[in-house]
């Protein structure tokens, strides 16, 4: 659980690895690992996504964990309705990225503010 | 004698079956025919006749925001992810939850409760003396074909002769459908398509313990490859419909062969003969 007081911002990108060098995962509820990264200083944190291999329902429960971590921003390459209307509710801005990237150029481009605001 | 007609495969003549064996079956004794294809119910179109509805519901959660802490527990509790807690509001998703009742169990603030849901709907019609049709029919949108079919099955639960026309396929609702019957005949086509697909089929009701027995139809003469495996599986081929035309134009019609061509009706009597051997039931 994270301890931060929502002054830091916390954006969550989905990977296929754990690391900022990590290809970006276009599938949301599905994505191996959801990483957050500190949009002040760059640090990041990696979360195994528990429900990547799920049977149904995945997109509200991965929207959860996101939830539970206090980020406040998701780039991520397709979110399903349901997620959608969990992470709308909970005020989390979703961002579409889908250049199949690394997670350091999605944040790159986040940070440049060049990516599309879905939600 | 509840005998299921499944086939892996779809369009390969279930409802054909079931309907010709049942109207067969009606000039004698007293049948009740399941419609259990919930999703795309079609007997009906061969026995149209007045029908009685019923509503089929299932129990969802309803959650009471003034009673609610937002702790959390149901929606760690729910496997589906239908129920999802924040800061100062529960979000519910219907078409995901699976009625088990399990968060209002964990609740430790008795904030829910369980109101019914129409999901579906049953018919159930007397379009000949002898003959009972019930058919099952989902909701459009609704994703829960089980329900709908446990409830079909439950109206003829009492009745001694039942006939079941499953889904095609081999997942959930057939599953379903093919519970507790007592034999099954798996019905398959002359094409590699159809040979696959049994071979899921017979692996389904063998892991459920249904005896089986194949009915080969719209056969064009080349069955060897299917002949064969139902000769290694110990699978008797139990009636063998040909490829023809006037079959074919008599179905579209919605009409019934054993109405039709009524010689016809020896060969369902002797099929059902041979599913009661199957199922170990006296003559």
């Amino acid at each position: 659980m994270s301890k931060n007081n929502g002054a830091i911002m916390k954006i969550c990108f989905t990977a296929k690895g754990t690391t900022l060098d990590a290809q970006t995962e276009e599938r949301f509820g599905r994505a191996p690992y959801f990483i957050l990264v500190d949009s002040e200083n760059g640090s990041f944190e990696t979360i195994q996504n528990p429900f990547a291999d799920g049977g149904g329902g995945v997109g509200p429960k991965a929207a959860q964990v996101l939830i539970a971590n206090n980020v406040k921003a998701l780039v991520s390459g397709q979110v399903g309705g349901n997620a959608q209307e969990v992470l709308a509710a909970a005020g989390i801005a979703m961002y579409t990225y889908r250049a199949a990237g690394s997670v350091r150029d999605a944040f790159d481009q986040f940070t440049k503010n060049t990516l599309e605001r879905s939600v | 004698m509840k005998l299921a007609i499944a086939s892996g495969k779809g369009g390969t003549g279930k409802s054909m079956v079931a309907a010709n064996l049942a109207f067969t079956l009606s000039t004698t004794d007293k049948v009740t025919l399941v419609d259990c294809d919930v999703e795309e119910p079609n007997l009906h179109l061969f026995f149209p006749a007045p029908a009685m509805m019923t509503e089929v519901t299932v129990p969802v959660p309803v959650v009471d925001e003034t009673t609610c802490q937002h702790c959390g527990k149901c929606g760690e509790f729910c496997q589906y992810g239908a129920l999802t807690v924040l800061s100062k509001r529960v979000l519910f998703f219907p078409e995901l939850c699976h009625s088990c009742g399990g968060c209002m169990l964990v609740c430790p603030n008795d904030a829910i409760h369980e109101e019914p849901k129409r999901i579906g709907t049953l018919s159930i019609s007397m379009p000949q003396p002898g003959l009972k049709l019930i058919s099952g029919t989902l909701d459009t949108g609704s994703p829960h074909a089980v329900p709908v079919i446990r409830a079909a099955k439950k109206l003829a639960a009492q009745d001694p002769v039942v006939i079941l026309d499953t889904a095609p396929g081999t997942s959930c609702p057939v599953v379903e459908a093919l519970d507790g019957c007592d034999a099954c005949i798996l019905v398959t086509e002359s094409t590699p398509f159809g040979l696959h697909d049994l071979q899921l089929a017979v692996d389904v009701v063998a892991r459920l313990g249904i005896p089986a027995g194949i009915v080969i139809n719209r056969s064009d003469g080349k069955d060897a490859e299917t002949l064969r495996f139902c000769t290694d599986h110990d699978l008797e081929v139990m009636m063998t419909i040909p490829f023809s035309c006037e079959i074919a134009a008599i179905q579209s019609r919605g009409d019934l062969l054993c109405r039709e061509r009524p010689e016809w009706q020896k060969d369902f009597c002797a099929l059902y003969a041979k599913c009661r051997a199957l199922a170990g039931v006296d003559e």
